[in-house]
């Protein structure tokens, strides 16, 4: 299947360590990255803080479970989006919003688990229907349920309040912290996608991700070897689901509505091109590919303009970076940064060898 | 047929008293009762007759999309534009020369081309990689429906009726008695049945040209390995730009098509495209019988819907989707 391609083969993930190991195993461009975000507050203005980072983030989020399915899997789900945005519509619904003859006013620790509880369940059953055929038939199934998921929405005026949606969704007061206030907003959003993050590469080097790995590369084999191909696959829509789900309600916080525009065909595909352009074989990738989206997004219209075209070709644009990443890098932008570094070590370790070769013994 | 009849008797037997029933129910004239519960007669038929015409053009589209993938295994998620660009072109076309058929024509040309461009520019280059096939043509839809949109900008366009097809006919169907025992009978635009009667003859064709041409041989004989028909000698890559051409230029026409009795807008490509995923979906992929029997379940499902339960109509189309993955994965006319 041709979907393994997307990823280098040969990445074997090194035997389980303990938590302490993998912290003190990362380079220091992880400790800069995490420090940097950590005192983002101090260094960047609110508008950068929520409008940039903070959604880049959950973006990030939603893109980081597609490539969990994507690049453990093999499984490209087009639902991710859906599920992300059902779980908005099912915090508006159990919580409360401005649309106070469908809200039931829930409080948020009810509301939240309950709509990731049941945007997982949907997750799951999406996923149930789309394995049962293969590869590259997911991309066009997920893709109609996702579809079929926004015109529900659109038409449904008893529970999902159609074109309208939801509107005048707030985040919580907790234990006195406003929530919904810009750096309490960022630290929360900071603290879900880490510990996504972490999730992600801690399931990935689990018993279940290596397996959910073997399946990707041979499935046949793994069948033979007495795994459940099938039973794998649909837990991996299960967790990634989760992820989603969380950061569905995020989103719906970030933005204080939600309708089917939401979950539209377009969102859909952007987070496939947000995964894509990141890179699907690292989960640091998506983040990536979403902080570019939420940029080319923001500025694109000063960008263009500065170049003289019309401001209004946002879409032209990522297209056309999207086809440019898909043509010449298949990994993404995180492809491009390893095979940068990997010539890199390669140029050292030559120029090493000549000196060792014309230096002589001493 | 009597292979299948021999096979599934009880199907074959389901089918046949649904069919029956349908046809009583076209021919018959209704009782007060009948009309009470199901509505007008001439509201049954003409659901009955719009869903057969959009599964005609849903047919146009949808063919070309599962051959496409039938021999290339390439999903192309571009093809709703492709739709949408022919029937942009028609209307340019139609516009300046005011001839419906050559703006028919040109379109199927023009966008013949443009699959060429495709397939020789991009796709021959990853061969095997569906992914990496399927995201390419993901970027190309955003692309094409930017520039269609930069061009045309975002109002609604329709390809003028030439005048030997405007206007209604006349079906030998009754839709009612007058009070004096008169039938009266029912009146259809006439382009609607031109485009019924033009998909079946694009289908027929089709499926001669696949049975009994040496053309359609090879093209059978790709899909179902085409490494052996390369490896016999065959110059496997211009069959896949003529698969390609054909099916492109088909989407092309349909857009023309499309845009005569429907409207052309920017949106209209992922509608097309959608509704033609779940009709292969539907019917089994890459099958041309399949993509008949889809498009027709789908035009079907989508009038009888918006007539009977105008809000779910669109989500009833997905319910047939969903219901057929969860009994027959691969479709309902698939070999496998």
């Amino acid at each position: 299947m041709a979907i393994t391609d997307i990823r280098p083969i040969g990445q074997h993930a090194p035997p389980r360590e303990g938590l302490g190991e993998v912290i003190a195993r990362q380079g220091p461009a992880f400790w800069i990255v995490a420090a940097l975000l950590l005192v983002m507050p101090l260094i960047a203005t609110s508008f950068w803080l929520v409008q940039i980072i903070a959604y880049a983030m959950i973006l990030g989020m939603i893109a980081l479970s597609l490539m969990f399915l994507a690049g453990y899997g093999g499984i490209v789900s087009l639902v991710q989006m859906t599920v992300a945005a059902f779980a908005g519509y099912l915090v508006a619904i159990f919580g409360d919003s401005a649309i106070a003859q469908i809200s039931l006013k829930w409080p948020w620790w009810a509301a939240v688990p309950v709509a990731v509880f049941i945007a997982m369940l949907f997750g799951t059953l999406s996923g149930a229907l789309s394995v049962r055929t293969e590869g590259i038939y997911t991309i066009m199934i997920t893709l109609a349920i996702a579809s079929a998921f926004y015109y529900l929405c659109l038409q449904n005026y008893t529970i999902f309040n159609g074109f309208s949606g939801f509107n005048g969704i707030t985040p919580p007061v907790f234990l006195g912290v406003d929530w919904g206030s810009n750096v309490p907003f960022y630290y929360l959003t900071l603290g879900c996608a880490a510990l996504a993050y972490g999730a992600v590469i801690y399931v990935s080097r689990a018993p279940f991700g290596l397996a959910l790995q073997g399946t990707r590369d041979n499935p046949r084999r793994m069948a033979a070897l007495g795994f459940n191909v099938v039973a794998h696959r649909i837990a991996a829509y299960t967790f990634a689901s989760v992820i989603a789900g969380f950061a569905g309600v995020l989103l719906v916080w970030y933005q204080r509505q939600v309708s089917p525009g939401t979950a539209g065909v377009g969102p859909v595909v952007d987070v496939l091109i947000i995964a894509v352009v990141g890179g699907m074989s690292r989960p640091i990738g998506p983040f990536i590919g979403a902080l570019v989206y939420v940029l080319l997004r923001t500025f694109s219209l000063d960008l263009l303009e500065a170049v003289g075209l019309d401001g209004k070709r946002f879409q032209l644009l990522i297209g056309l970076g999207f086809l440019v990443i898909v043509l010449f890098s298949p990994d993404g932008l995180v492809g491009i940064w390893q095979r940068l570094r990997e010539r890199y070590r390669r140029s050292r370790e030559t120029q090493a060898a000549q000196m060792r070769i014309g230096g002589g013994t001493p | 047929m009597g292979d299948f009849i021999a096979r599934r008797p009880i199907w074959s037997f389901v089918i046949l008293v649904a069919a029956a029933l349908l046809l009583w129910l076209v021919f018959a004239v209704w009782t007060p009762e009948m009309e009470a519960t199901f509505g007008r007669k001439r509201v049954f038929l003409s659901a009955l007759f719009n869903g057969i015409t959009l599964g005609a053009l849903y047919f146009l589209v949808a063919s070309g999309f599962t051959l496409i993938f039938g021999l290339m295994r390439n999903v192309n998620l571009a093809h709703g534009s492709l739709y949408l660009l022919g029937g942009y072109i028609g209307y340019s076309i139609g516009h300046l020369t005011g001839s419906w058929l050559v703006a028919l024509i040109v379109a199927f040309i023009i966008v013949a081309l443009a699959g060429i461009l495709m397939q020789v520019l991009l796709f021959r280059w990853m061969e095997g990689q569906d992914l990496r096939q399927t995201l390419v043509t993901i970027a190309l839809s955003i692309i094409v429906a930017d520039l269609l949109l930069w061009n045309y900008g975002g109002d609604t366009y329709q390809v003028t009726t030439p005048e030997w097809l405007a206007g209604p006919v006349q079906l030998p169907f009754m839709v009612g008695l007058r009070s004096n025992g008169e039938a009266v009978m029912m009146t259809y635009p006439f382009v609607r049945i031109a485009i019924l009667m033009g998909a079946i003859i694009v289908g027929v064709v089709m499926w001669l040209a696949l049975n009994r041409t040496r053309i359609g041989m090879l093209v059978r004989a790709g899909v179902d390995d085409r490494d052996i028909l390369s490896a016999t000698g065959v110059r496997v890559q211009l069959i896949f730009v003529l698969v390609f051409a054909f099916g492109a230029g088909l989407a092309g026409l349909a857009g023309v098509v499309g845009g005569t009795f429907q409207s052309l807008q920017p949106g209209e490509d992922t509608k097309i495209l959608l509704s033609s995923l779940v009709v292969v979906i539907v019917g089994g992929m890459g099958s041309i019988p399949g993509a008949a029997m889809g498009a027709l379940i789908v035009g079907l499902a989508e009038q009888f819907g918006s007539v009977y339960m105008p809000t779910y109509a669109v989500m009833l189309t997905f319910i047939i989707m969903v219901a057929v993955l969860a009994i027959r994965p691969q479709g309902l006319a698939a070999r496998r």
